[in-house]
């Protein structure tokens, strides 16, 4: 019989744990196998460096890419940095514009932010209400100064997948180089690399049920042949883009989390996304309830949701002992500013406010969900019955003709 | 973050939630906060009117645990107080008895600006000057 145990785990957007393959896999790596992998004279050496090249393959694999393009980095942030600084840096000769939108993850708009105060020009694109890039604007931005185009494979709070293909088409016509934030798509939906037209993509282990603290950027080698200048100066590791002694333990569990996606991840997607619109209708089913996002071109295990009239962290607050995860409220930040991302939908600051991220994974069980459909509906309820809006709302007042009292 | 004891009790076991009849010319109401803001408290207190004392206070809030923990203990601080003493109530009073972090202390100020506005509200109602208050600084 299975036991119901508590917490319930579903921010697999924020991280995933290590799936115990990839800790078996990475053991030896911390005390028999311990050489550094660009110790070229010793057996210790050969060792780390044969495991690393190993995990390089399996890399490359999953993402349909040849391993030499494989840089690997400390994680998805130094790989957004270096690939777009990087770019800006190789490329000033050709132009200084660049172009992504407005629901990227920080580590790219604040990196495209910084770009512009040492001169670069920054397009930012803004989304369609199902948080999808407008093509027709995408095209219509490109100049003849345009060297990069950085739109995310998949958003991490909505979990909307991009029209990769369509994106990189539109960049390959005006000869513009495409960069992705690959964060939470690899491992978890197909990409290729070569049948998408990416020709640079930031990932994480720690998202696909590897460690923390190890990431590869893929850099095309062909067609275009893709350079970028490396933002960390040392002995010239990783073809000279990234120095750095290599983190031999975190790569070979990158290698190994990287193969069982590769293998598992139809059927996962397949059982995890049974789980997740079985929770996703029952939510749905909540009186004044709204998805956010794209309900077809989006991630298998995401779900993000409004509860009209209740706010999203005094929500968590009725279970997140219970069951972990994430608000698109920003209550606890000194600016009280919700979601961007859902902002940039067109959702007002109250509907985001009142949103939640559920993110499944490859452990969540139908017990899991069932016990998260119970609570959550019934905190929601709860939570209304103290609501002020909600009884406003009951009442046949129109919020929005209340002259409210901002602060 | 982790919420103090009090807090969670006040958010578990809100006390006087509810809605007293705005129609009453000893009840005054005060609404304060936006839904765009995160936050909404609204708060009622009823006066006996021979005495002045405050005899039954409500709240409903829209807002994280804090918020709702703020206005509840509010309510509990009202009742049984004249509206003379009801408007000394201080948000850094709230702050300590529930021990919020500095993040949190505009929910207090929150319930502050509730009180006082359901205060002038019912002042209003029975022909009395509305009080001025000088602006809280957090906000």
């Amino acid at each position: 019989m299975n036991m119901l145990k508590l917490p319930i785990y579903l921010d697999h957007n924020a991280t995933t744990p290590c799936d115990p393959r990839v800790v078996e896999a990475m053991v030896p790596y911390f005390t028999n196998a311990f050489g550094n992998a660009a110790s070229r004279n010793h057996p210790f050496g050969w060792q780390a460096e044969e495991a690393v090249d190993y995990a390089r393959e399996q890399v490359a694999k999953l993402i349909g890419a040849d391993p030499k393009e494989i840089i690997f980095t400390s994680g998805a942030t130094e790989g957004d940095n270096l690939a777009i600084k990087g770019v800006y840096e190789m490329y000033a000769s050709k132009g200084n514009h660049i172009i992504t939108c407005n629901i990227e993850h920080k580590a790219v708009l604040d990196t495209c932010r910084n770009l512009e105060k040492e001169g670069a020009e920054i397009t930012y694109l803004d989304v369609k209400p199902n948080g999808l890039i407008d093509l027709a604007a995408l095209e219509a931005a490109i100049k003849p100064t345009t060297i990069l185009i950085a739109i995310m494979y998949a958003n991490n709070e909505i979990g909307t997948v991009m029209p990769m293909r369509e994106i990189s088409a539109i960049a390959r016509k005006h000869g513009v180089l495409v960069f992705t934030d690959g964060v939470q798509a690899v491992g978890k939906i197909p990409v290729d690399v070569n049948k998408d037209g990416i020709d640079l993509m930031a990932f994480t282990a720690h998202k696909m049920y590897g460690p923390k603290g190890v990431g590869a950027l893929y850099v095309r080698r062909k067609n275009p042949r893709v350079k970028v200048t490396a933002q960390i100066d040392g002995g010239g590791h990783e073809r000279g883009m990234r120095s750095g002694t290599l983190n031999v333990p975190g790569i070979v569990g990158f290698g190994k989390a990287c193969e069982i996606c590769l293998q598992e991840m139809e059927s996962d997607a397949k059982r995890i996304s049974q789980l997740r619109d079985k929770l996703e209708n029952a939510l749905l089913k909540v009186e004044e309830s709204y998805l956010n996002g794209d309900k077809e071109s989006r991630l298998p295990h995401v779900t993000n949701i409004s509860f009209k009239y209740v706010e999203g962290e005094g929500l968590m607050m009725g279970f997140n002992k219970n069951i972990a995860l994430s608000s698109g409220s920003a209550c606890t930040s000194a600016s009280l500013e919700p979601s961007y991302v859902l902002k940039a939908l067109g959702l007002g600051d109250d509907l985001a406010h009142s949103s939640l991220r559920f993110g499944l994974g490859r452990f969540t069980t139908e017990e899991q969900i069932d016990y998260t459909i119970e609570h959550v509906t019934n905190t929601v309820n709860k939570l209304r019955e103290m609501s002020p809006l909600w009884e406003m709302f009951k009442d046949g007042i129109d919020l929005n003709t209340i002259e409210w009292a901002h602060h | 973050m982790a919420y103090s004891e009090k807090v969670i009790d006040h958010y578990q076991n809100p006390k006087n939630v509810g809605t007293l009849d705005k129609g009453k010319n000893n009840v005054g109401t005060g609404l304060v906060g936006a839904p765009e803001c995160g936050d909404v408290m609204r708060l009622q207190i009823e006066v006996d009117e021979a005495t002045g004392i405050i005899r039954d206070a409500k709240f409903k809030t829209f807002g994280c645990g804090s918020a709702i923990a703020s206005s509840s203990l509010a309510t509990e601080w009202l009742k049984g107080k004249s509206v003379d003493e009801a408007v000394k109530i201080d948000n850094m009073t709230i702050v300590e008895e529930l021990n919020l972090p500095p993040v949190k202390i505009h929910c207090s100020v929150l319930a502050e600006d509730a009180i006082k506005a359901a205060i002038n509200d019912y002042r209003k109602k029975n022909g009395l000057e509305e009080l001025q208050f000088e602006e809280s600084p957090v906000h």
